[in-house]
């Protein structure tokens, strides 16, 4: 019977990423466990990780969503990076990029018209969050 | 052949990642694309690490990764972490550990979840060690937990099986357990820095010598010692050696290197490998029979009207499961007579 459950329901798989210098990722693992009680897999990277290593792994790990949390208000350096990264490796178009942190913001528009799908700030519930994940991840 | 295969024979790692997912998820098409991968494997060497939780499975497969690097080889890695039995969902990270590594495309590290099947992870395993060598991967290691048979099961992919052991991990009845320490070629004990890893390894020496040595790798039951006449007799079995490691400070990780690769050269100067080879095909096929025939005998019974009604009849006494699976396989069973009777 799971096995068919497993046909109809594809496992949406998500990257929760903390790139660049900054130290606190208990948001990024309060979200991590968040999706995987939604039941997604979530891959998650770790501190201080290069734009690169995030490419590397959205890539290998072929996740539906690349969700980048950033704190040091290093965005508009680090996740153009990473999305260009991603179209390197064609592996940009069928992809959800959300951003989570503090985003002012004349930043977002800029950041959206890069090719970040959202920007959730400190306010945004888990909730909708995973609402806007389920509606948005690509088919494919 | 599909773009998708092309793409992953021509080197694509997206490609490689997506037929990995297909895998996962049982998409349409993924029998075909793993059909069309047989014919370009066989050149990997395959590696199964498992053992306890917090062993350093992962540290040391970094440290290992890096170290085939060094050496000029390609690496694959599949991961592997249980899922939720309630959500289904999971969080993968071993990837954290993969330091070495990073942004090093050449290896290419992929997170798998149990996803609650216990065959189907098995049978997925073994395809997604497929893809990677049929990408090319020299080396691939599988890496996952050992808790249950079902890493026993998965760990039946790889043509060498390390199994960690940490300092201090039980007194002398836990390893005389049946399970994991049963399916190593080679022991690691690893973090053997830490008090009580000297005795340890004495506890695993003493296990392992009571261990009869013909037939030790098989959870296929297949006694690879003695099958060819070349191996002689005074080769005849693989005594598994019994490696400390620190690997955060990458101490052994050569020798470990080496154990693997005697275990290796082992496997050529006996057949082992060849065996090992015919044995998983054969359990593959099996599986995949299982597997088939189930989905047939599903869509017979829902066309007879489901299970519902027989379960009726059962509970009501007009019946017993015995009969019921009689009739819903009449069909089946009269059709494969008729076949034979023809002469096919």
């Amino acid at each position: 019977m799971s096995v068919e459950r497993e046909q109809d329901e594809r496992t949406i798989r998500c990257l929760v990423a903390k790139v660049g210098l900054d130290g606190h990722d208990r948001g990024a693992h309060v979200i991590a466990r968040a999706l995987r009680d939604a039941g997604f897999e979530v891959i998650y990277s770790g501190l201080h990780r290069s734009p690169d290593e995030v490419v590397q792994a959205a890539v290998q790990e072929d996740v539906d969503v690349v969700g980048i949390s950033i704190l040091s208000g290093a965005h508009k350096t680090l996740v153009p990076r990473i999305l260009d990264g991603l179209r390197e490796y064609d592996a940009f178009d069928d992809r959800l990029v959300l951003v989570g942190g503090i985003v002012p913001d004349d930043d977002q528009a800029e950041l959206r018209e890069l090719g970040v799908d959202e920007i959730f700030g400190p306010g945004a519930s888990m909730d909708e969050m995973i609402g806007y994940i389920r509606e948005q991840a690509p088919d494919r | 052949m599909s773009e998708l295969v092309e793409a992953l024979l021509a080197g694509k790692h997206s490609a490689l990642a997506r037929v990995i997912t297909k895998i996962e998820n049982r998409s349409p098409g993924y029998r075909d694309v793993v059909s069309a991968l047989h014919r370009h494997t066989g050149h990997a060497e395959v590696i199964g690490v498992t053992g306890s939780p917090g062993a350093g499975k992962s540290t040391l497969v970094d440290k290992v990764a890096a170290e085939y690097r060094d050496r000029g080889h390609t690496v694959g890695v599949i991961a592997i972490d249980p899922s939720s039995p309630y959500s289904g969902g999971a969080v993968l990270g071993d990837r954290i550990r993969m330091a070495s590594n990073a942004g090093d495309m050449d290896v290419f590290f992929r997170s798998m979840s149990a996803r609650g099947s216990l065959g189907g992870l098995s049978t997925a395993t073994t395809d997604a060690v497929t893809a990677l060598d049929a990408f090319g991967k020299d080396y691939v290691v599988v890496e996952t937990v050992g808790a249950g048979q079902n890493e026993v099961d998965i760990v039946r992919t790889a043509d060498t099986v390390a199994v960690l052991v940490p300092p201090g991990s039980g007194d002398d009845v836990q390893m005389l357990k049946a399970g994991i320490l049963e399916i190593g070629d080679v022991f690691v004990v690893n973090k053997a820095d830490l008090d009580g890893a000297d005795r340890t390894v004495q506890q695993l020496r003493e296990m392992l010598q009571g261990r009869s040595t013909a037939g030790h790798h098989g959870a296929s039951g297949t006694e690879v010692a003695g099958t060819t006449e070349d191996g002689g007799a005074a080769e005849d079995g693989w005594e598994p050696p019994i490696v400390e490691t620190v690997a955060n400070r990458s101490e052994g990780v050569g020798e470990f290197l080496a154990a693997l690769s005697d275990h290796g050269d082992y496997l050529d100067r006996t057949g082992g490998r060849e065996q090992q080879a015919r044995d998983r095909f054969a359990a593959e096929i099996r599986t995949l029979l299982r597997e088939d025939a189930n989905r047939m005998v599903a869509a017979e019974l829902d066309r007879g009207g489901g299970l519902d009604a027989y379960l009726d009849a059962v509970m009501a006494r007009e019946t017993d499961p015995y009969t019921v699976v009689d009739e819903v396989l009449e069909p089946l069973r009269d059709c494969l007579d008729g076949r034979s009777e023809h002469g096919e």
